[in-house]
C-alpha cells in the first residue's frame, strides 16, 4: 500500500484534469504525478529520512505529499505558526531533513547542518521542470506515510504516527475512486498541518475531484473563491462556518449555485451557527464529521439527511441530534468505556474509543495506545444515544480546542508562572460561540502587585503563539486543589460561568 | 500464485490488469486472471491471449470478491481478463455512497 497508487491510479484514468490550484497557478494529474516523481528523486539524492513542508497551502503541498510517499519517507507538515524554539525542537526530532518552506524563511533554515532546505518556488519549478521519475515506490502497508505533532497536554509535541496502510485503508474505505464529474471542484482552507487538510487532499485525488487551495482563511475570500471557481464542495472547522455566515447574512445574496456540500469538523459546532447555515443555504447538505489525527481523520459523520431529519424533527431527542457528530463510517466500530475500560450503555458518559483499519493510536518513539482488542482510546468524552448517534463531551485531559486548534492548558499555566506577578494560574477552555472555546486563565497575584491582565496576555503572546494568549484573565485569592494537590479544573470552569452568568 | 499478502500488488499474466490485495485467505491461493494464474510484479508476463471464457474485464478503482468474502481484491489498472479464484469468476462489490466528509 502507498499513497502514490492513488495518485497513479488517477493519473491514468484522467491525466488532463486539473488535480489542484492555486490562485492561477495549477497542476493536472499527470502533471502532479511527473512532478512528484522528479522531487522523490531530490528527496531520495538528498539523504534525508524526511520530508518536511513548512509553509501555507501552495502546490508544493501535494507534490512534497506524493514525492515523500514515492521516496519512502515519512511526511511532516509543520505548523507555520510555531515560534523558532518550537521549531527547533521538533526539526531535531526529524532530521536529516528535506524541508520545503518559504523564500523568508528559507535562508535562514538553510544554516541547519540536518536539513536541505528550499524555498516553495524553487522545489516547485524543479518538480516541474524534471522528466519523472524511473524507480516505482514502495508498496510496504507498515511505512509511516506522515508524522503530524500534537499538543500533548504535557511535555514536547508528540508525533502522532500514520502507516500507509492507515491512510490509504481510510481512502478505500471512505472514497469511490473516480466518483467526482469533472466540473467538482473541492475548497480546501485548513492549513497543512492539519489532518483534514491532508485526508481532503488524499480523498479529492482519488475521487478525482479538483482542489482548490486557500492558504489563508478569511470569509470574503472564500464565498468569492466558491463563486467564481464553482467549488462544489468544501470543508471548513465551525470557526469559519461561522465567518461565512456573518458576512452572507451582511450580505445582498447568500447565493453560491454550485456549493452542494459543506461538511465540518475539528471541533464543537454552536447549535445557531449550523442552523442558521442551513436557512442561509437551502440547496447546500451539510456533513459533520468526527475524527483525531490518530484515526486518519472522520470516524463518524452526521450526513445530509441526519441534518434535516434533526432539524425538521418535533421530537427533542431526535432535534438534539443537530449537535452530534453521528454515527461512524462502515469502516469504524466506536464503544464508549468508563474508567476501567468497560462499555457502558446507551447514554452514559465515558471515553469514546474506536477500533478500524485506519485508527493508528501510535506516536513516535512512545509506542501505540491501541489495546490488545484493537480499540484506541481516544481521551476524549462522549455518550451515544439509543439509535447510536455519538456526543461529544469535550476532552478527557482538558485540551482546550479554539477554532480547530488544539492546546494544552499547562502549556500556557507555565509561561504564565514564570511572571514575576503570579504566584500560582489555572488555565480552562470556557465556552465561546466563535471559537467553540476561549481560553480563561484564574490569576492568584503575588504579594505587591496590581491586576494587569493585558500585560499578562503580551507576555503569553511573546512566549506562544498568538492564540494561547487568555482572552479572559480572572484574579482571586487562592485556586481550589484537592487533597492530593490536583488543580480542580472543573471548579475554575464553575466560577467562569458563575463570574460570566452575574450580570 | 503463492500466499497472497494484504496491501501488496499483483498483475495479470496474459493482460494489463493490476490489482492490490485488500483481503485474502491464508495458504496458497489459487487466482487467476484471464484464465492464467496470476504473477507478481516485474514478473514477465506469458503473451499468451485471454482466455475467451474468462474475459469479463476489470475496472480501475473497483473491488472484487467471492461469494464467500473470502478474498477482496481493488483493481489498480484496468485490462481484458477477468478475475476468478478457481474455476469460479470473482465479482463486483457494490460500493456504497458515503457522504463527503474531507
Amino acid at each position: 500500500m502507498n499513497l502514490m497508487m492513488l495518485l497513479e491510479m488517477a493519473a491514468s484514468s484522467f491525466p488532463e484534469r486539473i488535480a489542484v490550484q492555486n490562485g492561477e497557478d495549477r497542476l493536472t494529474f499527470a502533471e502532479l504525478f511527473s512532478a512528484a516523481g522528479v522531487a522523490a528523486e531530490e528527496i531520495a539524492r538528498s539523504g534525508a529520512k524526511h520530508a518536511a513542508v513548512l509553509d501555507v497551502s501552495s502546490l508544493a503541498l501535494p507534490v512534497g505529499l506524493f514525492a515523500a510517499a514515492w521516496a519512502g519517507v515519512p511526511f511532516v507538515p509543520l505548523n507555520y505558526r510555531l515560534t523558532d524554539a518550537e521549531l527547533d525542537q521538533l526539526l531535531g526530532q526529524i532530521e536529516p531533513a528535506y524541508l520545503i518552506t518559504d523564500s523568508e524563511r528559507a535562508p535562514t533554515l538553510g544554516s541547519r547542518a540536518g536539513a536541505t532546505v528550499i524555498a516553495r518556488e524553487d522545489f516547485l519549478a524543479r518538480s516541474r521542470g524534471g522528466a519523472g521519475r524511473e524507480t516505482t515506490w514502495p508498496m510496504e502497508p507498515e511505512d509511516i506515510a506522515i508524522l503530524l505533532f500534537t499538543s500533548g497536554t504535557t511535555g514536547p509535541p508528540k508525533a502522532a504516527v500514520l502507516r500507509q496502510k492507515h491512510v490509504v485503508s481510510y481512502i478505500l474505505g471512505a472514497v469511490e475512486f473516480g466518483a467526482a464529474a469533472e466540473s467538482d471542484a473541492a475548497l480546501v482552507s485548513v492549513p497543512p498541518y492539519h489532518i483534514a487538510g491532508i485526508s481532503a487532499l488524499a480523498s479529492s485525488i482519488y475521487s478525482g475531484r479538483r482542489i482548490v487551495q486557500l492558504p489563508n482563511f478569511d470569509a470574503e475570500t472564500w464565498i468569492a473563491l466558491a463563486r467564481r471557481e464553482g467549488v462544489t464542495y468544501a470543508f471548513v472547522v465551525p470557526t469559519m462556518l461561522q465567518r461565512i455566515v456573518d458576512v452572507l447574512e451582511g450580505s445582498a445574496s447568500a447565493d453560491l449555485p454550485h456549493l452542494r456540500a459543506i461538511s465540518y469538523g475539528g471541533g464543537k459546532m454552536p447549535l445557531p451557527v449550523i442552523e442558521r447555515a442551513m436557512r442561509l443555504l437551502p440547496d447546500t447538505t451539510f456533513t459533520n464529521a468526527y475524527g483525531l489525527t490518530e484515526t486518519s481523520a472522520t470516524l463518524t459523520v452526521l450526513g445530509p439527511d441526519d441534518h434535516r431529519a434533526a432539524a425538521g424533527s418535533p421530537d427533542p431527542a431526535v432535534r438534539r441530534r443537530l449537535t452530534s457528530v453521528g454515527r461512524p463510517l462502515p469502516t469504524v466500530e466506536i464503544e464508549i468505556r468508563d474508567e476501567e475500560g468497560k462499555p457502558v450503555a446507551a447514554g452514559v458518559r465515558g471515553e469514546i474509543c474506536a477500533r478500524g483499519e485506519q485508527v493508528s493510536g501510535e506516536y513516535l518513539g512512545k509506542g501505540t495506545r491501541v489495546g490488545s482488542d484493537g480499540f484506541f482510546p481516544t481521551r476524549d468524552g462522549g455518550w451515544l444515544d439509543e439509535e447510536g448517534y455519538l456526543f461529544l463531551e469535550g476532552r478527557i485531559d482538558d485540551i482546550i480546542v479554539r477554532g480547530g486548534e488544539n492546546m494544552s492548558p499547562g502549556e500556557i499555566e507555565d509561561v504564565l508562572l514564570e511572571h514575576e506577578a503570579v504566584a500560582d494560574v489555572a488555565v480552562v477552555g470556557v465556552p465561546d460561540e466563535q471559537w467553540g472555546e476561549a481560553v480563561a486563565a484564574v490569576v492568584v497575584l503575588a504579594p505587591g502587585h496590581e491586576p494587569d491582565p493585558e500585560a499578562l496576555r503580551e507576555f503569553v503572546r511573546q512566549r506562544l503563539r498568538s492564540s494561547r494568549a487568555p482572552e479572559r484573565i480572572e484574579f482571586r485569592d487562592e485556586l481550589p486543589y484537592n487533597e492530593t494537590g490536583k488543580l480542580l479544573r472543573r471548579e475554575v470552569r464553575a466560577w467562569l460561568e458563575d463570574a460570566a452568568a452575574a450580570p | 500464485m503463492a500466499q497472497l499478502k494484504a496491501g501488496t500488488r499483483i498483475q495479470s499474466a496474459v493482460c494489463a490488469t493490476e490489482v492490490m490485495v485488500i483481503q485474502a485467505p491464508e495458504g496458497e491461493v489459487d487466482l487467476r486472471c484471464g484464465g492464467a494464474p496470476m504473477l507478481e510484479i516485474g514478473a514477465e508476463k506469458s503473451g499468451d491471449p485471454v482466455d475467451p471464457a474468462a474475459a469479463a474485464g476489470t475496472q480501475i478503482g473497483k473491488r472484487y470478491v467471492d461469494a464467500d468474502g473470502t478474498i477482496e481484491l481493488l483493481c489498480t489498472k484496468p485490462g481484458e481478463g477477468g478475475l476468478a479464484l478457481g474455476d469460479t469468476a470473482l465479482v463486483l462489490k457494490e460500493a456504497k455512497p458515503l457522504p463527503a466528509s474531507d
